[in-house]
């Protein structure tokens, strides 16, 4: 019974993800039923595996790769965390991805990718050792590719291009830490604490290739966390339809970069071992500018995506510079901000999505008095903000909290500065946004309404070459434009996500939560 | 008449044993000879026709090469795999020379040429 | 003595079998194609089966004079490569040429007649046999390029004859040399024979030269590459498979066996370095050019010059002494396997994509590739190996090629080996973003193409794209090391 539980949670969207593949475009239905079936399944394994760790079953399995090297997959508690995230957060966007490409060409395709992209992110967030997440880390970027180009136009395929190109070169310099530490010690396992600690190999090799090797997995891991300056793809990508920013941003890419370096950090390197090679405090220097860099660069787009975006390029680092903090508390900080952050900005992204397929409105600028036509889409982004912001009792609070804790214990007292100041930006670009949905007065027609067909707009977002008869979806599937706030499948997902941003925040305390089970985890990775 | 003929021949035929006796003078430059002038020709020459004449005769060369490094044995009976390599090898060059020399033919009947176009590697190919 | 005749058979059967596809009628001809393939799959298994690696000596003449055959790991890698894509092509052709056409009446022979070249090729263990092997499948893959008859096609055909005949002249020359200096042909006497008497060794090395002259020639390592993209880029789509996964890997191979022959007697660093230079050029300008193409096929024939490239970097570290060696070795029969596979897979696939648009150019192939997703799919999977992502053979052969190199101490190599897979990224994904693109002309319904060709791409491709899972044992069944045994301690 145990052991199949690994290779379903992995299995059960690579199956949906193929059968899906091969779905005509009209079965939504089965096709429905699979994505969301798949997804609940998903959930239920991981609920067992987890419920099955706290009985003290513990779950892995070796397969032979290559030549002295094998795959693991294995659920200890970080994995664990991950993992659950992921599958949560997966079940939400499928429904949210039902929603939103009700009429959009190509759904067998897309819902096929987005199901082996998160067979990707289960695969990394259970990896056992360096190959196994290598694997996973590359099928991500792969099963990315198709998402992110979906809509076909030229600039999407730019973008796509750009994507591909970071996220392969990171990939490619990913590779070479490995190989070279592999080289080096024979193959390697994390293990809390650290790896390296243990092995007696380590002792032989010199300081300078550890740092070397540290140096190439930050930079190899940090395409995909968006670390300044490698973070030039995530903007470009927002191109992708809203689903698909949801779950790059949230959940799968940017979270696997910084989940490999905590990875890195805790499990291959080890946080004393790290401390003594000296690499934490450069790493720390380097989150601290990705954070106001991009806080900084998020204050001038208009464009409410690529403001969000931006905001992710900052936050992500929050979690690395907790990783750098060297202390219980900075750990706490950024791990627990790696859950907090993903329900976040999922939040967000849920939000502009309802606002672009509601309303027709990309543009903050165009979002005044908006909170009087979509009140409860507005209010879940309010709760998102604020969260971003730091303000109790949502989570983000709690993650701050933290990372400053963690920046006295460290004797970091500037990492303070920062996170004040980047605290003070982030209320700077996203309290405007606010004042200006709540309190502003809408405009006399919103820029869906003001179009004359609401099928010009679909076939507009996938093919802009295309004369809108020659649409193959046929326009007169698409509804009459709404009156009230998002559609149900749209809101509902929306609401769910503030509301777990809430719950996170307010139930900190209360054993399992997100802060709880990350505590257990610190206390295993700084324990002898 | 006849006797002189004779004469001149049972001469002749004196030197070049003497020749072949001497031991490699005479057959390794002719086979060297014979090697480059065929690798020249191949790379060289303008035509498709007289790449394969040139291939022909350095295929020969090669086996002249063979003959004049394996000579014979005191019992004067020439190196049995020697032999067996040469008419191998002149089979083979056969086939070889007959199917360049149908294509050849072929090509001329569809184009009028017999040489090949310009080699457009570095060019993008259209 | 069954087991004397497996060996004889592998190079004996495909020629009966060419014949006689030949001679028979259509139907005859199909079923007897099947026959012949079940049948060499038997004699495959028959020969892996052996617990001792077969040797046989024809009509009981052993060596220096006997032709010998023999069965060590290598051959047996490449025997069952070549089964593997010979049946996926056979299946595959027999779907894609039009019944009766005169296209297939030429192919059969043909193919068959290159198999048994192929074999006897991989199986030789005498050097003039490997000479006659050599010309075999030379001249069997020329008859192949000039297929349609075309002038194209022609030009194409005798442009690799010419080039096909100076490397063979070339090789003969040196199989001459090193007879005329050790008196064996054997291929495994060769090198004791050269340690026992020092004094030939300028013999040995001009020979040597010439040999990798005449072996890079056929193998189209750059700047010898010029006959390549014409001939596998124009060739009918069955034709250009069997040409670029198994043609290239012959010689190759043979230019292994000598390299491992001669290895311990002379010293090859400067000539490895020299080779495996050449491979990271090759492997340069094969991409650059890739990127630059318009027509599909010709794309996949330049990322053959490039791939031959990678196939030569091993040897600067497969020297006697050497950490890295037998990983080196082990890192070149991974990509050779690697490359056959998914070239074959991409030319299939590449030639339903092309069958089902009618025409070869990338930008209108996008409504093709929305009528057959599982041609797509092989390309996909197929490209997957050639990138060099995991879990794929190309993958496994990747990362054994880093390893020997840092064993070997000759990292700069690992900034190239890592590098090139941005290369190959970017000249694959040049196809693959078809799949993304608009449809540039309304949707047509076209008569769909049978299924069977995607599915033998599709096969090959999987085998490519998932072989990394077999890597760890294979590397045990390879035994690199003992297939270095002669060449002692470090």
């Amino acid at each position: 019974m145990n052991d199949w539980l690994l290779p379903l949670t992995l299995a059960s969207s690579l199956l949906a993800g193929l059968i899906i593949f091969f779905l005509p475009e009209r079965s939504v239905g089965w096709r429905s039923a699979l994505n969301l079936g798949a997804a609940v399944l998903k959930l239920a394994c991981v609920a067992a595996m987890l419920w099955g760790t706290q009985q003290g079953i513990s779950y892995e399995l070796r397969l032979p790769f290559l030549p002295g090297h094998e795959l693991l997959l294995r659920a200890d508690p970080l994995g664990l965390l991950f993992v659950t995230l992921s599958a949560v957060l997966w079940l939400l966007t499928t429904v949210y991805a039902i929603g939103y490409l009700e009429h959009s060409p190509n759904r067998s395709r897309f819902f096929g990718f987005f199901s082996l992209c998160v067979t990707a992110t289960v695969g990394i967030a259970l990896s056992g050792n360096l190959l196994t997440f290598f694997l996973f880390y590359e099928l991500l970027t792969l099963a990315t590719y198709p998402l992110v180009v979906h809509r076909g136009t030229p600039q999407v395929l730019q973008a796509g291009a750009r994507y591909l190109a970071y996220t392969l070169g990171g990939g490619v310099v990913l590779l070479a830490a490995i190989v070279w530490l592999q080289t080096l010690v024979g193959p390697v396992e994390f293990r809390s604490g650290g790896a390296l600690v243990a092995l007696e190999a380590t002792a032989g090799v010199e300081n300078w290739m550890l740092v070397g090797i540290f140096a190439l997995f930050i930079a190899g891991l940090g395409v995909k966390a968006a670390i300044a300056p490698l973070h030039g793809w995530l903007p470009q990508a927002m191109v992708a339809p809203a689903p698909v920013s949801a779950l790059l941003h949230a959940v799968a890419v940017v979270k696997a970069g910084a989940f490999g370096i905590v990875r890195v950090v805790y499990e291959v390197f080890g946080i004393e071992f790290a401390h003594n090679l000296g690499v934490l405090l450069p790493l720390a220097v380097v989150a601290s500018v990705t954070i106001v860099f991009g806080s900084l660069r998020a204050l001038t787009q208009d464009d409410l995506k690529r403001r969000l975006a931006y905001s992710t390029v900052s936050q992500v680092s929050y979690i690395v510079l907790g990783v750098a903090l060297f202390g219980p508390a900075g750990t706490i900080g950024g791990l627990v901000h790696l859950v907090h952050q993903g329900i976040m900005k999922i939040t967000l992204f849920f939000c502009a999505g309802n606002y672009a397929e509601t309303l027709g409105v990309h543009r903050i600028s165009q979002m005044a008095g908006i909170g009087q036509r979509m009140p409860w889409t507005t209010a879940a982004f309010t709760v998102g903000a604020l969260g971003m912001i730091g303000v109790p009792p949502v989570a983000g609070f709690i993650s701050k909290w933290y990372l400053g804790l963690g920046a006295i214990e460290a004797g970091l007292g500037w990492v303070l500065a920062v996170l004040l100041f980047s605290s003070l930006l982030n209320a700077a670009y996203f309290l405007p946004i606010l004042r200006l949905a709540w309190f502003e007065a809408p405009p006399p027609s919103w820029p869906h309404e003001a179009h004359a067909a609401h099928a010009a707009h679909a076939a507009h977002e996938a093919q802009p070459d295309n004369p809108p008869h020659a649409h193959p979806t046929a326009p007169d599937s698409a509804p009459p434009p709404r009156t009230g706030d998002a559609a149900p499948l749209l809101l509902l997902p929306t609401l769910c996500a503030a509301a777990l941003a809430l719950l996170a925040g307010l139930a900190a305390g209360v054993p399992l939560s997100p802060l709880d089970w990350v505590r257990f985890i610190t206390a295993t990775e700084y324990l002898p | 008449m006849i006797e002189a003929w004779g004469a001149a021949l049972s001469t002749g035929w004196e030197g070049i044993s003497g020749l072949w006796s001497a031991g490699v003078s005479v057959w390794l430059p002719t086979g060297s000879a014979l090697v480059l002038l065929g690798l020249l020709g191949m790379l060289l020459a303008p035509s498709i026709l007289r790449q394969l004449l040139a291939f022909n005769v350095m295929g020969s060369g090669i086996f002249v090469l063979l003959l004049a490094l394996r000579p014979p044995g005191p019992s004067g009976v020439a190196d049995p795999v020697a032999q067996a390599l040469i008419l191998t090898g002149i089979v083979i060059a056969i086939a070889a020379t007959a199917l360049g020399v149908r294509l050849a033919r072929r090509y001329f009947e569809l184009t009028g040429q017999t040489e090949l176009p310009e080699d457009r590697d570095a060019a993008r190919d259209d | 003595m069954t087991e004397g005749l497996l060996l004889p058979l592998l190079v004996l059967w495909p020629l009966l079998v060419g014949l006689g596809v030949y001679a028979l009628p259509e139907r005859a001809s199909a079923a007897l194609q099947v026959l012949g393939t079940v049948a060499m799959a038997g004699l495959v298994v028959g020969v892996l089966a052996s617990p001792e690696p077969l040797r046989a000596a024809l009509g009981g003449w052993a060596a220096p004079l006997g032709i010998g055959l023999h069965a060590d790991r290598l051959a047996e890698s490449m025997l069952v490569l070549t089964l593997l894509v010979y049946a996926a092509v056979l299946l595959y052709a027999q779907a894609y040429f039009a019944h009766g056409s005169e296209l297939a009446r030429r192919f059969w022979p043909l193919a068959w007649m290159l198999w048994a070249g192929l074999n006897a090729g991989y199986l030789s263990a005498d050097l003039f046999n490997l000479y006659v092997a050599l010309e075999l499948v030379g001249l069997a893959a020329v008859g192949l390029t000039a297929l349609t008859g075309q002038s194209t096609a022609l030009a194409a055909a005798l442009r690799y004859l010419l080039a096909a005949l100076l490397a063979s002249n070339l090789f003969l020359l040196a199989v001459v040399l090193l007879y005329t200096s050790t008196g064996s042909l054997a291929l495994d006497s060769v090198g004791a024979h050269l340690a026992a008497t020092g004094s030939s060794t300028w013999a040995a090395k001009l020979a040597l030269a010439l040999a990798l002259v005449a072996l890079a020639l056929k193998t189209a390592l750059a700047p010898l590459h010029f006959w390549l993209p014409a001939a596998h880029g124009n060739a009918v789509t069955p034709v250009s498979a069997l040409l670029s996964a198994l043609v290239l890997k012959v010689s190759l191979l043979i230019l292994l066996r000598l390299w491992l022959e001669l290895a311990p007697v002379l010293d090859l660093a400067l000539l490895g370095l020299l080779l495996a230079l050449l491979g990271l050029v090759a492997s340069v300008w094969g991409s650059v050019l890739a990127l630059t193409q318009r027509k599909i096929k010709m794309l996949i024939a330049y990322s053959s010059v490039a791939q031959v490239g990678y196939l030569f970097l091993p040897l600067a570290w497969l020297l006697p002494g050497g950490l890295g060696a037998a990983l080196a070795l082990e890192a070149t029969v991974l990509h050779l396997l690697a490359h056959g596979l998914a070239k074959a897979a991409m030319f299939l696939a590449a030639g339903v994509l092309v069958l089902s648009a009618g025409r070869d150019d990338l930008a209108s192939l996008r409504g093709a590739v929305a009528r057959e997703p599982l041609a797509f799919a092989a390309l996909t999977l197929a490209g997957v190996s050639l990138i060099g992502l995991p879990p794929s053979l190309g993958f496994a052969a990747k990362w054994q090629m880093m390893q020997a190199a840092l064993l070997a101490d000759q990292w700069p190599w690992l900034l190239w080996l890592l590098g090139g897979t941005l290369l190959s990224a970017a000249y694959v994904f040049r196809v693959l973003r078809l799949a993304f693109l608009p449809a540039s002309e309304a949707f047509e319904a076209r008569a769909p193409l049978p299924q069977r060709l995607s599915l033998c791409a599709l096969a090959l491709a999987l085998l490519a794209a998932f072989g990394g899972f077999g890597a760890a044992a294979f590397s045990d069944w390879l035994a690199a090391d003992a297939l270095l045994g002669h060449w002692g301690g470090a």
